[in-house]
């Protein structure tokens, strides 16, 4: 993959005022690159959901996009809880998240099925006490 | 309908101007969970809510939201303010109910 682009962000935990600041950085750069919107809008959904995830449930972490000229392609790796049951942490309305981020307007469970819905391939990579790695896959 | 006309329309409360005033607007969304309006809003809405946070303001802004528009006399906080104005996001407030105010919007579109 000689001619990706790599993006890296360092993302800090229970800083909800800065969450998203690294999905909107992507978004203007792959609008600067010509990428269609339709793209760079999954590309940011996807983003934004895992970032705001990596906020509320673990301590930050690092996210990693890579561009390249078929593909986008996010890892997204915290050391948090990890995640103990995938399955059910997937399914539409299942939520962990605690009241003060309900009151924001989050924690409706939507996270993780919105980031499968907008993307091409995502993999969740998951150890209970270690932490998760989650790759998304944008294809261009 | 673009942002302009929905501006000088006289209905709302111009909060922060944004930078898109010549975009149009496709359709009306409404929405007040932010998880579900992230999955949910369509590109170049015109999205009603009563949530002012900054959260709202990154929605709109992923979800390429033409703008937005603060129903119920819901207020932006003074973060969230400065935070559309530096991005360039279209903010409109009205003491109209959601439902009304959407369905003025969808009528003209």
């Amino acid at each position: 993959m000689e001619d990706a682009i790599i993006l890296k962000y360092g993302i800090s935990p229970d800083d909800f005022t800065r969450a998203g600041e690294a999905s909107s950085d992507v978004k203007s750069k792959l609008k600067q690159m010509g990428v269609s919107p339709e793209a760079v809008r999954k590309v940011a959904i996807a983003m934004y959901e895992g970032e705001i995830n990596m906020v509320i449930h673990a301590k930050g972490g690092e996210i990693t996009v890579q561009i390249t000229p078929d593909r986008i392609i996010m890892e997204l790796a915290d050391v948090g809880p990890g995640i103990p049951d995938v399955e059910l942490a997937m399914k539409a309305g299942y939520s962990t998240a605690p009241d003060e981020i309900r009151s924001l307007g989050f924690g409706a469970g939507m996270g993780l099925p919105n980031m499968k819905k907008y993307t091409d391939e995502m993999k969740i990579d998951t150890t209970v006490g270690v932490g998760t790695t989650i790759t998304m896959v944008v294809k261009l | 309908m673009t942002v302009r006309e929905l501006m000088d329309d006289g209905r709302f409360r111009v909060v922060s101007p944004g930078e898109n005033e010549d975009r149009k607007v496709d359709t009306v969304f409404c929405c007040d969970l932010l998880s579900v309006a992230m999955g949910r809003a369509p590109s170049g809405c015109a999205w009603v809510t009563v949530m002012g946070n900054m959260n709202t303001l990154a929605v709109a802004s992923l979800t390429d939201a033409a703008c937005v528009i603060l129903a119920e006399g819901a207020v932006l906080d003074e973060t969230a303010r400065k935070k559309a104005g530096e991005q360039g996001i279209t903010v409109l407030a009205t003491e109209e109910p959601i439902f009304e105010t959407a369905l003025e919007i969808y009528k003209r579109l």
